[in-house]
């Protein structure tokens, strides 16, 4: 590898807000740290199975717009995730398909057209340390990521040597997954998201559960990566909304005095003191993660062995992409 | 409810829910599981959250379901006596206690300053459970005396390694985060630090003593921490 080369992407604007993450920092939840990672993870394996990378690796989440940036040398890159109707110089460019980019080539996004959050992966992946086991960026503590923070115009990401030669990974190509695209273009309402019940969905009346299965929920603008502020028809509990605190999964519907339910995500704290009426199925995470202000959710209870049913086929799904 | 009672946390966790009050005994039980599991685990589980009367576990649904976790679990609870069978493990902080709002809690409690300093390095502390932020202890065991309303306007900005009481709680800002508990003194251990091999000093289930130091200590106690030196003491029962 000569000299020359700069290994870099950098950043001439970072959108909204742009950190990197992987599949998140597991086994410290004990500790009080959050998981963290990719808000729609399937998106985030989605984008680095297409450019040959270990599915989990860290890429870059930008939320509600876009990064514009300049590749410092020859790289192979993917976008998933929302539509951001990115463009490589000046030419748009599609999602899920792994693209060629040469050195000083300028990738530009702009506003997310369908969905919130997009992800771009390149080959070979960012060079970041791993701190507590992970790359994801923990912007409460400052912690991981690059720099602890969210990128900023100017900042220079280290990228690693693809490992795979980058002539075998040009035109891999996937569908664009899931529901995504389909719950916008079709205009309905909004989304429905499947949760299972409890752990204290005993602690609300049955009206008020009644109301949180059969009403629409418009997400709020106060929403981001630790939770989903959600807005809708009042959920009455049977005596008060607190419990002794405990531990929070992400996809947690809690819904604290207010009667409002907030869905937790994936920087949400590891325990609350709220009742848990419901949890989000791994599979609707995704979905609830490219929600945007505004956006219409309505949830539809199942068995948390349906739940496991649908987490199964969806692993088989992604596994039958790893087969490149 | 009956306990123990399994409920799911959605597809990916369940919560082992062993009562429904903060009590050492129900506790202990918790850390008794966890021991357990830590010490044979469980494939397809990916971590826990201990907290106050209950175990979150977090799983893989590809690799066990719901059914299959809530068998394995029971099984092992049947071996196990209520006890953690692992060591107690106190961990002594100095404390220097020249906190702002020292004077309020001596007055609230009408007692000296020094009485409310003796009351609080009085018991070892039982860790309920880690949370709020990084290395955050629950802590159980605050004599009632002391208990104190928190401030009615959080301040913005309390720093790392502040001593505080909120109501019936007592515990140590790990990090600068805002708060609204009655500050009464200062550590120079952090509770987390990213660098040290353990980042995270204490577990649920380990307890706490304060041991009250001069300010001068504290500077000393600070210069040798950054020298690398440890400067709590763990004693083990």
């Amino acid at each position: 590898m000569s000299s020359g080369v700069d290994r870099t992407l950098r950043i001439q604007s970072p959108g909204m807000l742009t950190t990197a993450q992987d599949a998140g920092r597991v086994g410290w939840m004990a500790s009080g740290f959050s998981r963290s990672g990719a808000m729609d993870l399937p998106s985030l394996r989605r984008a680095n199975l297409l450019v040959g990378n270990d599915k989990d690796m860290a890429a870059l989440e930008m939320t509600m717009t876009g990064v514009a940036c300049i590749f410092g040398c020859d790289c192979v890159f993917s976008l998933t995730g929302a539509d951001m109707c990115a463009a490589l110089n000046g030419q748009p460019i599609p999602r899920y398909t792994a693209l060629q980019a040469r050195a000083g080539d300028t990738l530009a996004c702009g506003g997310a057209r369908v969905g919130m959050r997009g992800y771009l992966a390149v080959a070979g992946g960012f060079d970041l340390p791993a701190v507590l086991g992970s790359c994801s960026t923990g912007l409460k503590f400052g912690l991981g990521g690059f720099a602890g923070r969210k990128l900023r115009a100017g900042d220079a990401l280290p990228l690693r040597c693809p490992e795979i030669p980058v002539s075998r990974l040009s035109e891999r190509v996937l569908p664009v997954p899931n529901a995504l695209d389909a719950h916008w273009r079709a205009q309905r309402p909004g989304m429905q998201l499947r949760v299972v019940l409890g752990p204290q969905a005993a602690h609300f009346t049955a009206a008020g559960v009644e109301a949180f299965l059969s009403s629409w929920y418009v997400v709020t603008p106060a929403s981001d990566r630790m939770g989903m502020k959600l807005e809708g028809k009042k959920i009455e509990a049977v005596c008060g909304y607190d419990v002794i605190s405990d531990g929070v999964a992400p996809g947690s519907v809690q819904v604290p005095a207010s009667g409002q339910p907030i869905v937790m995500m994936a920087d949400c704290q590891t325990t609350g003191g709220y009742a848990k009426i419901a949890t989000v199925a791994g599979v609707a995470l995704p979905l609830l993660a490219q929600a945007k202000p505004g956006d219409k959710i309505c949830f539809a209870a199942i068995d948390v062995r349906e739940a496991q049913r649908l987490a199964r086929r969806e692993a088989a799904q992604l596994r039958r992409m790893e087969i490149w | 409810m009956e306990y123990p009672a399994f409920l799911p946390a959605g597809d990916c966790a369940l919560s082992v829910e062993f009562g429904d009050a903060i009590h050492p005994e129900i506790n202990a039980r918790i850390r008794a599981l966890r021991e357990a599991l830590e010490r044979k685990p469980i494939r397809g589980v990916r971590e826990y959250v201990p907290t106050f009367r209950s175990l979150l576990v977090l799983y893989e649904p590809c690799v066990l379901g719901f059914d299959r976790l809530v068998k394995k679990l029971q099984a092992r609870m049947a071996g196990l006596r209520g006890v953690a069978e692992g060591k107690r493990r106190v961990y002594v902080i100095p404390v220097c206690y020249n906190g702002e709002d020292l004077d309020f809690v001596a007055a609230h409690a009408r007692i000296t300053r020094e009485e409310v300093v003796r009351l609080h390095c009085a018991p070892d502390y039982l860790i309920y459970m880690l949370g709020f932020l990084p290395g955050f202890a629950y802590l159980g065991g605050l004599d009632a005396k002391l208990h104190t309303p928190r401030l009615q306007n959080p301040r913005t900005k309390i720093p790392a390694g502040a001593v505080g009481i909120g109501g019936e709680q007592t515990g140590i800002y790990p990090l600068d985060s805002p708060g609204g508990w009655r500050l009464i003194g200062r550590t120079p251990v952090r509770p987390y630090d990213a660098s040290r091999a353990q980042p995270i000093l204490y577990a649920a289930g380990d307890f706490i003593r304060f041991a009250p130091i001069a300010m001068v200590e504290y500077a000393d106690l600070e210069r040798r921490q950054a020298a690398g030196e440890t400067i709590w003491e763990v004693r083990e029962a």
